[in-house]
């Protein structure tokens, strides 16, 4: 005898499965996030936010991991995403469909699947000494640069090639040109999806460790200038936990990177949102 | 004479689209094309402007002329060209902007970045396809939001907005249902008394109603080109006689 089940029976089993997944993954989510919070939130002052670190991290506040946090990103993102959208464009547009689009994307997709610790690696042998950038924002920098264009070009790519063909002969039957066509009716049309990408991006750089840890260092001090030494909150994090230097001091710094990352989100979120809203 | 083609043929690859197509448009007047599907009605549209060039292994002999001059002469102005014919799509495809973007669109690739330049454009591309009084408070919301049949509206007037001087549509009321089909063949009447139209459609009532002349394709040859008058009530040749009359298509 088969064990035999109606159609609707089916759909509540796979309906009910699908939705304990989601419960599952919803609770795991809020699990961590409440637990970090939980242990770090009372810790978290505006002394901690505004105060430089004293005593390897014992005491004092966070401010040069912020500062730090700031630069090594912001660099990162600014190198990146003009080269990650331009590498896009340009393999959408200019180049063939065919074997060395698939190979780019391929290798893009390759990196995308490498170890940080990997780009940690390279960027220490490459940028911190061949090049002698030395343990900096910059050196910092240019490593997550490197590791988040994958990222920038595989989503840019998508979204470029999902604005219609349509808008590219209209543009063109108005005389417009290449250049036009790609910077009025590409790009704003793909930028939701552009911007998905570099938030992606964003987040990955925040919330990286192995990377840095190589290439921007550990040091307290306040960075003053790309060449400065400095330690990201995720690396200063990881130091205070793994060392034990103090397990309350690195629950609060997580809870700022958290809270940082969700406010990063929320408002790319928002923006993008807009973006659409307005106009479709 | 405005468009003339001489021993016209377009090859997409190794299928030939188009064979030996000799005929000639006639200024402000509306030319219809008509022919089962395939038979190669946009493709012939698409040489008029030189949309075909945007497709790879596309091969065209013969001559097209524009004003006397042949269009795909070596040192021909492509871009010029498109500002002077411009083209209606099938669907509605306003660009996700604004309504006002939309329309300067055309404009601003074309350098003018002057606002009350643009503005006055603006009024005059929409009041000229019947919308400004409708949308003069919406400028600024989007495009998308319009019905189809303004939103076609809408994309005849960013193609008036670059003044051009032939309007090429392809089957431009097909996504649209019979009483906004309706209104844009009334707006065509009154377009062709500024500009030469050349519209390809599906439809043979909209061909009797609204073109002046009318060719015949089929599978890439143009079987017949002459006034509507003729073409619907006393074909000469019997392969068109067979189209009008529902016997194939
Ligand atoms: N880019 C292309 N590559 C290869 N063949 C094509 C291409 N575009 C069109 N064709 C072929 O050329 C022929 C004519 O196509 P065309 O689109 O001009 O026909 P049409 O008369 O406009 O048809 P419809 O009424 O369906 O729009 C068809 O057989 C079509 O398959
Ligand atoms: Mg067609």
């Amino acid at each position: 005898m088969t064990f035999r089940v109606g159609p609707r029976t089916n759909q509540i089993i796979a309906y009910t499965a699908l939705l304990i997944m989601t419960v599952i993954t919803i609770f795991v989510l809020f699990f961590i996030i409440g637990f970090i919070l939980k242990n770090g939130l009372g810790q978290v002052s505006l002394k901690f936010l505004t105060e430089r670190t004293t005593d390897m991290g014992k005491a004092g506040g966070i401010f040069p991991s912020i500062l730090g946090t700031l630069f090594v990103t912001l660099l990162a993102i600014i190198i990146a995403a003009p080269i990650g959208v331009g590498s896009a464009v340009y393999l959408v547009e200019y180049t063939k469909a065919g074997f060395v689009r698939r190979i780019i994307s391929f290798g893009a997709d390759c990196l995308n699947g490498v170890p940080s610790i990997i780009f940690g690696l390279f960027g220490f042998i490459f940028f911190v000494i061949t090049l002698n950038f030395g343990w900096s924002v910059l050196s910092g920098g240019l490593t997550l640069a490197v590791m988040i264009l994958p990222t920038i070009i595989r989503t840019s790519e998508e979204a470029i090639k999902t604005v219609p063909r349509a808008y590219r002969e209209i543009s063109y039957s108005l005389g417009g040109g290449k250049l036009d066509t790609i910077l009025k009716v590409v790009l704003p049309t793909a930028l939701p999806g552009i911007l998905t990408g570099v938030i992606l991006g964003i987040g990955r750089a925040i919330g990286e460790t192995a990377a840095v840890i190589f290439t921007a260092g550990s040091s307290l001090g306040l960075p003053t200038s790309i060449f400065s030494s400095t330690r990201t909150l995720a690396v200063h994090f990881y130091i205070l936990a793994r060392e034990g230097i103090s397990m309350p001091k690195a629950y609060a710094t997580a809870t700022v990177l958290i809270i940082i990352i969700l406010l990063i989100n929320f408002i790319a979120y928002r923006l993008v949102h807009r973006f659409i809203a307005r106009y479709y | 004479m405005i468009i003339e083609t001489a021993k016209l043929n377009l090859y997409y690859g190794k299928f030939q689209a188009l064979k030996n197509i000799n005929l000639q448009i006639k200024r402000n007047l509306i030319t219809g094309i008509i022919g089962p599907s395939g038979c190669g009605k946009s493709t012939l549209l698409r040489v008029f402007n030189r949309m075909n060039d945007l497709i790879e292994n596309v091969r065209i002999t013969g001559s097209v002329f524009f004003d006397k001059e042949d269009i795909y002469s070596p040192l021909y102005d492509i871009i010029m060209l498109r500002k002077r014919i411009g083209m209606v799509f099938q669907r509605p495809n306003a660009f996700p902007l604004s309504v006002f973007d939309n329309i300067a669109y055309g404009p601003r690739v074309w350098g003018m970045n002057d606002k009350m330049v643009l503005n006055e454009i603006v009024e005059r591309s929409l009041t000229a396809v019947d919308l400004f009084n409708d949308l003069k408070d919406r400028l600024k919301t989007s495009a998308l939001a319009l019905s189809a049949e303004k939103q076609q509206r809408l994309c005849i007037a960013r193609l008036l907005a670059v003044e051009p001087e032939v309007l090429l549509m392809d089957e431009p009321c097909s996504a649209l249902d019979p009483i906004a089909t309706g209104k844009i063949e009334e707006l065509m009447q009154e377009l062709k008394k500024r500009y030469t139209i050349i519209i390809v459609t599906h439809n043979m009532q909209q061909a009797a109603r609204i073109a002046d002349e009318v060719g015949f394709m089929l599978l890439g040859e143009l079987i017949e080109f002459d006034s509507a008058k003729k073409i619907f009530t006393n074909p000469r040749d019997k392969r068109t006689f067979d189209y009008i009359s529902g016997r194939f298509g």
